[in-house]
């Protein structure tokens, strides 16, 4: 068990590898000419989608709970990360460590703001704990408009640009291991029971709030260091930047990409924030898009376009390794599982 | 084992139960019967923690749980079963058995094994997504995860509902058996002739009341008890 476990973090680690060199040989050899830095920047902001995506999916996938306020921990992130960075500029460190640094600031500083709303919020469940998140989102976005510290409602400018692809790349890469391994562990699997029977799981002895409010926070820690990449890369916002809008763009992401897989928040995640870039002469009409997407998926697909299927590369590897030897017997078939049923 | 003293518990402003008191001694099994909106389940919620009583006392071998969190009473070794089974339905049955072990989780394999060898169906299925199970093994599993807290007493809560005559039977030897293993069984059912049939002593609710005790057998002689809930 143990070393097959291990086994398959290094060819996960290579498969992780193999994308990363793709696209180095990809900018490096200049096949887009001078258009390279511009899709870098759109890489970027994948790469800091992926990971807010795929936070909010913790929430909303893995703990069943609408989160209508994702903006929010991703402003509590992207400020405090700039914050920390500005401070911490010109004290003679590397660029990479202070960008880790700031990273992780800002993962703190919003794993803390969700700390405080998940003890009051988490109370709640469904539409009322939906509701409960769009009005801390507006509280700390009306705030960071009146601190003197944000730049108050002006924007907030000259932010280090240390967003580079290729570290994001790899932060991008470790954060949704980080998730996948706790969706995978002993807590994920505790808040998915949550998630299917409230009633029966604290029967079973499990600290309902403890488990949800550890999940949000975790969820909260991801989205602030995606939050950080943002502000990192963009070098200035304004609150206004992480309105509803923004919350309600994350979420349908995770919708169309697959509540409760990873690998739909990813493939969402980047197909939809380049859609834009994509559209460009018609950029304005991309929220039109969007629905337009999210109608067709929710016809014909209702629980995004994975559902709760998860890519694995250990798995295929095992497929054809078996094919070879024997047809494969006719167990369960992770994508023929039941249909997510409403959780209200 | 078990001693509820007065206890009243109220929904809002409706008064759900009214001062009922009830024992359960080491290695009974104990039915609670009555009609639709007895009351029976609220008084199995209250005890495992899942509502909160206005007044009384429940004494489990003489620690009081009225204010203490539903996790915390499950380490008391008391185990509830759920009205309608309450699976979880998305994750295997391997998965919802740990689950049931999550207070506790030393010997977990070996009280898998033991579940898995008393329920052999679930055995089968134990990669098998839980929602994908009949009835009565989705009964049969809800069981099975109560065990896996190595409980000394289960409340069950209604077992016997929407599942075949011959299904219930089976259920209802699964109790037998399970009380035979040395766990106390409080067993709140509707199908009260099958209930009497296995429990040593029982209680009647009405309205929030309980108005007939005895022993079972008794019970099932009582003309009271034949003609409200055995159609006799």
């Amino acid at each position: 068990m143990e070393r097959r476990v291990k086994i398959s973090y290094v060819i996960n680690l290579l498969g992780v590898l193999a994308v990363f060199l793709l696209f180095v040989l990809l900018f490096e050899s200049r096949i887009f000419g001078a258009a390279t830095q511009y899709i870098k920047g759109i890489c970027t902001t994948a790469c800091y989608t992926i990971i807010m995506v795929a936070s909010l999916n913790l929430v909303v996938g893995c703990m069943g709970e609408f989160s209508l306020g994702h903006a929010g921990f991703v402003s509590v992130g992207a400020y405090a990360s700039a914050i920390v960075s500005g401070a911490l500029t010109g004290k003679g460190l590397p660029d990479l460590a202070l960008f880790l640094i700031a990273l992780l600031a800002g993962g703190i500083a919003a794993g803390i703001t969700g700390v405080l709303v998940g003890i009051p919020a988490l109370r709640l469940r469904g539409d009322y704990l939906a509701i409960v998140t769009v009005a801390f989102a507006e509280i700390i976005r009306v705030c960071f408009c009146n601190f003197s510290i944000t730049g108050g409602g002006k924007t907030m400018s000259g932010i280090l640009k240390l967003s580079d692809f290729y570290w994001c790349y790899w932060i991008m890469a470790a954060c949704v291991a980080v998730m996948y391994l706790y969706i995978r562990s002993r807590f994920g699997r505790t808040v998915k029971a949550i998630r299917e029977d409230y009633i029966a799981a604290s029967a079973a002895g499990i600290n309902v709030t403890y488990y949800k409010v550890l999940t949000f926070t975790v969820a909260a820690f991801f989205a602030g260091v995606g939050g950080g990449i943002y502000a990192h890369y963009m070098t200035a916002m304004i609150p206004t930047n992480f309105n509803f809008m923004y919350s309600a763009e994350l979420l349908s992401e995770v919708i169309i990409g697959g509540i409760g897989s990873l690998t739909g928040s990813i493939i969402g995640a980047a197909f939809l924030s380049s859609l834009p870039e994509m559209m460009r002469q018609f950029s304005q009409y991309r929220m039109l898009a969007y629905s337009v997407v999210l109608i067709i998926v929710m016809i014909f697909k209702p629980g995004g376009i994975f559902g709760n299927w998860e890519f694995s590369l250990v798995r295929i590897l095992h497929r054809a390794e078996k094919k070879g030897h024997e047809k494969a017997e006719g167990g369960v078939q992770p994508w023929k599982q039941l249909e997510r049923k409403s959780r209200y | 084992m078990l001693k509820v003293n007065n206890l009243a518990v109220s929904y809002g402003a409706i008064k759900a139960i009214h001062g009922v008191s009830l024992e359960v001694h080491d290695g009974e099994v104990v039915s609670l019967i009555g009609a639709n909106g007895a009351g029976k389940t609220t008084i199995l919620r209250t005890i495992s923690g899942l509502k909160r009583a206005d007044d009384g006392e429940i004494l489990f071998n003489g620690t009081d749980l009225r204010k203490m969190e539903p996790s915390k009473i499950i380490t008391l070794k008391l185990a509830h079963v759920p009205e309608g089974r309450h699976i979880f339905p998305q994750m295997t049955v391997e998965e919802n058995l740990e689950m049931g072990a999550f207070t506790d989780k030393k010997d977990m394999e070996a009280n898998m094994e033991e579940v898995f060898e008393r329920f052999s169906r679930l055995k089968e299925r134990r990669r098998q997504l839980a929602g994908t199970l009949s009835g009565g093994e989705q009964q049969m599993l809800a069981v099975g995860r109560a065990l896996m807290a190595k409980p000394s007493m289960i409340l069950m809560d209604e077992p016997s509902m929407g599942l075949s005559p011959l299904l219930v039977k089976e259920i209802f030897s699964i109790i037998k058996e399970v009380n035979r293993k040395g766990i106390t069984v409080l067993l709140v059912e509707q199908n009260a002739k099958m209930a009497l049939s296995i429990s040593s002593r029982a209680y009647v609710m009405e309205t929030g009341k309980i108005t007939i005790s005895g022993n079972a057998g008794e019970l099932l002689r009582d003309d009271r008890v034949r003609k409200a809930y055995l159609g006799q």
